[in-house]
């Protein structure tokens, strides 16, 4: 019987299924950063042992300062997360990456980076943004506290099959469209619950010729559109990137592995519950403009105005976003003025959107106060070896130590209230960035443009420089 | 143990806003909080609260009214976006025990499930009719029985809801799974004991 990439993946980790077809799964690897502190509570309270700790690695990422980001120099308050998680994983014997430490990074980059994330595993991780790690071809969804702790008691997962969704994506991308616009493009058109319930695969000749870089932004975001998982047949370029990294598979079992990969993509005649074609051609550079994924638009693009919206309760929210995010019906985006800008996250922070920023910020100066965040100290390294990082600092951007930064509002890195900040990340959500922070998440090159000229710009417009 | 779930009989409040995010149901800055803090003062935290940050009377959960109400009736994609279960811990320990949406955040779904609080998903517009009786009449009681997935409004109407048979056992009996999980341990260790030796790479992080 013909099977998709998720089913293959899936059967191989059945240990049970009730007749109701919940399933208990075996997870391969499982992630945990400094907010995993809630599980471990969880787990000393009940007096329980951590079954496998030799599956599970600690980075700690969300608490982390990229100003000083050694221990010393932070605010009590949020020192007290890391340093929970440095004895949890320490009391458990489990690896950590901490502060200081050359693999540390975003849970996000570093698996992947680390040769953690490998084609056909589950991998979990206490944070919705784990589906990133699918780009690689293996089955990573984020959980809850109470899942992190049954994680680490039994190394397994109780789970309802979720039903499948392909999105085909054909067709070259136009000049400056990249990953971020294809995936914001898509939560446009499905909805921010357009995937709820589905485990989504994303295929056709457009997701085909990404970077593996390019194809973890895509997954990173599909919990935006409600999918919970979001993966990529591997291919040579998958094989290419994992080859040699620290926890890969050495010698013989490399061979081994890159065989049974390549057996991992959806049979021909496999049936989804459900496809989604999208047209390479039909997507530009884009942007959001509300508090929801799905509020984004063509750099080209308007606002929306509240008096072309027939259902009250719709005119109604539209009127509060626009409320919220100081903004005036029918105004060009273009024409929208940014207070600030952020490059980082788990979405944008690789070396390849480093560069792409870089391209533009290379010969000009920032209008606005702006910050580039390497998602991992191997990165932060990397571009600093390849002179990006100074290329930002004579742009005027702030080149800040790895962590996850502005993205989370947890770690010190705020928009102030009121403020309007062009980023990278993955959330515009009311308060994401901070208290009153009003967010417009897009690719790196285009937050980068937007720090150059203190507003919304289309990359394509942007006059050359002489260097 | 969790606290167990069979039915609820209680006063409803509506939150007619779409894509309720787990970033406002708990804002970012108070995850930090041990569970044994209560979360409930954190619960909608910004968005009950104006500028000045002084409660805002027209939220529905600030009203006299809706202060004890254990059921919330909300919008499409209720807590979507982050994992954090603390927006669970903010909806129980400020007394919510049921949240009627159309949709879910897959996530909050499941740590709902985990923390003995019902997440109940009904169609839209079941759901605008609900809000609807909900704003006509102050103090309107809703009853749900978990047992016979059903929920009684005060009119007489009657609506069955779905949830999968093991989330509802562990619900009603505040089972914590754990233990249930543990009872297959033999079935775990040969599974993973096969699993090594087919694919010996994933066996344990190199």
């Amino acid at each position: 019987m013909p099977q998709t990439l998720f089913e293959k993946i899936w059967s191989r980790h059945v240990i049970v299924e009730r007749e109701d077809g919940t399933c208990l799964l075996s997870i391969d690897r499982h992630l945990c950063h400094e907010g995993s502190f809630h599980a471990f509570d969880k787990l000393e309270r009940e007096n329980r042992v951590i079954r496998r700790p030799d599956l599970t690695i600690g980075i700690a990422d969300h608490y982390v300062s990229t100003k000083a980001p050694e221990l010393g120099n932070e605010e009590h308050e949020l020192r007290v997360p890391i340093e929970k998680l440095t004895a949890n994983t320490k009391k458990a014997g489990i690896q950590l990456y901490g502060i200081g430490t050359p693999e540390q990074g975003i849970v996000h980059v570093t698996g992947p980076e680390q040769g953690l994330t490998l084609p056909g595993i589950i991998l979990v991780c206490g944070d919705s943004h784990t589906a990133t790690h699918g780009a690689l071809g293996c089955l990573a969804f984020g959980i809850g506290a109470s899942e992190v702790a049954h994680v680490l008691a039994t190394q397994t997962l109780w789970q309802e099959k979720p039903k499948t969704m392909r999105i085909n994506i054909d067709g070259e991308l136009a000049t400056g469209v990249v990953a971020k616009d294809i995936i914001l493009h898509l939560i446009s058109v499905i909805g921010a619950n357009g995937a709820t319930g589905y485990m989504i695969e994303y295929a056709g000749s457009t997701v085909k010729n990404l970077s593996v870089e390019g194809r973890m932004t895509m997954c990173n975001m599909s919990i935006e559109a409600g999918g919970r998982a979001g993966m990529i047949a591997p291919d040579e370029k998958t094989f290419k990137y994992l080859k040699d990294r620290k926890h890969s598979p050495k010698n013989g079992n490399w061979d081994l592995a890159v065989t049974d990969w390549k057996t991992l993509f959806s049979d021909a005649d496999a049936v989804f519950d459900k496809e989604i074609n999208i047209k390479a051609s039909n997507i530009a550079p884009s942007l959001t403009w509300g508090n929801s994924p799905e509020e984004a638009l063509p750099v080209t693009g308007k606002i929306p105005d509240p008096k072309n919206e027939s259902d009250v309760s719709r005119r109604e929210a539209l009127e509060f976003t626009l409320q919220y995010m100081g903004l005036n019906p029918g105004t060009s985006l273009k024409d929208i003025e940014v207070d600030r800008v952020f490059i980082g996250s788990c979405t944008n922070s690789r070396i390849e959107d480093l560069r792409a920023a870089a391209e533009i910020a290379r010969g000009r100066m920032t209008q606005v106060p702006a910050i580039v965040v390497p998602g991992s100290a191997m990165i932060k390294k990397q571009a600093e070896d390849e002179g990006l990082a100074q290329i930002f600092i004579d742009a005027g951007f702030d080149w800040r130590a790895t962590g996850c930064s502005m993205c989370v509002g947890m770690n010190g890195d705020l928009t102030p209230p009121g403020e309007r900040c062009a980023s990278t990340s993955n959330r515009n959500f009311k308060g994401r960035q901070g208290p009153g922070s009003r967010t417009h998440l897009m690719s790196p090159a285009m937050a980068a443009a937007a720090a150059i000229m203190g507003r919304i710009t289309d990359i394509r417009e942007l006059e050359p420089v002489d260097l | 143990m969790m606290e167990a779930f069979k039915k609820l009989d209680s006063t409803a409040a509506s939150l007619q806003v779409a894509n309720i995010d787990t970033d406002q149901i708990i804002p970012a800055r108070f995850l930090k909080t041990p569970r044994s803090t209560n979360h409930g003062e954190f619960l909608f935290h910004d968005i009950r609260r104006n500028a000045s940050g002084e409660l805002d009377p027209n939220f529905i959960l600030n009203t006299p009214e809706n202060r004890s109400t254990q059921i919330l009736v909300a919008d499409t994609n209720f807590g979507c976006g982050s994992s954090r279960e603390s927006a669970v811990y903010a909806l129980f320990d400020a007394g919510i025990r049921c949240v009627i949406a159309p949709s879910f955040g897959d996530i909050f779904y499941n740590n709902s499930i985990k923390n003995g609080l019902l997440p109940i998903a009904l169609d839209r517009n079941t759901i605008e009719d609900i809000w609807q009786i909900l704003n006509t009449a102050n103090n309107t009681r809703i009853e749900v029985d978990l047992e016979n997935q059903t929920i009684h409004l005060p009119n007489g109407q009657n609506f069955h809801f779905q949830i999968d048979p093991f989330r509802k056992q562990t619900l009603i009996e505040g089972l914590d799974d754990i233990d249930l999980t543990l009872k297959y341990r033999q079935l775990i260790e040969d599974h993973e004991t096969s699993n090594a030796a087919a694919r010996p790479w994933i066996a344990t992080i190199s």
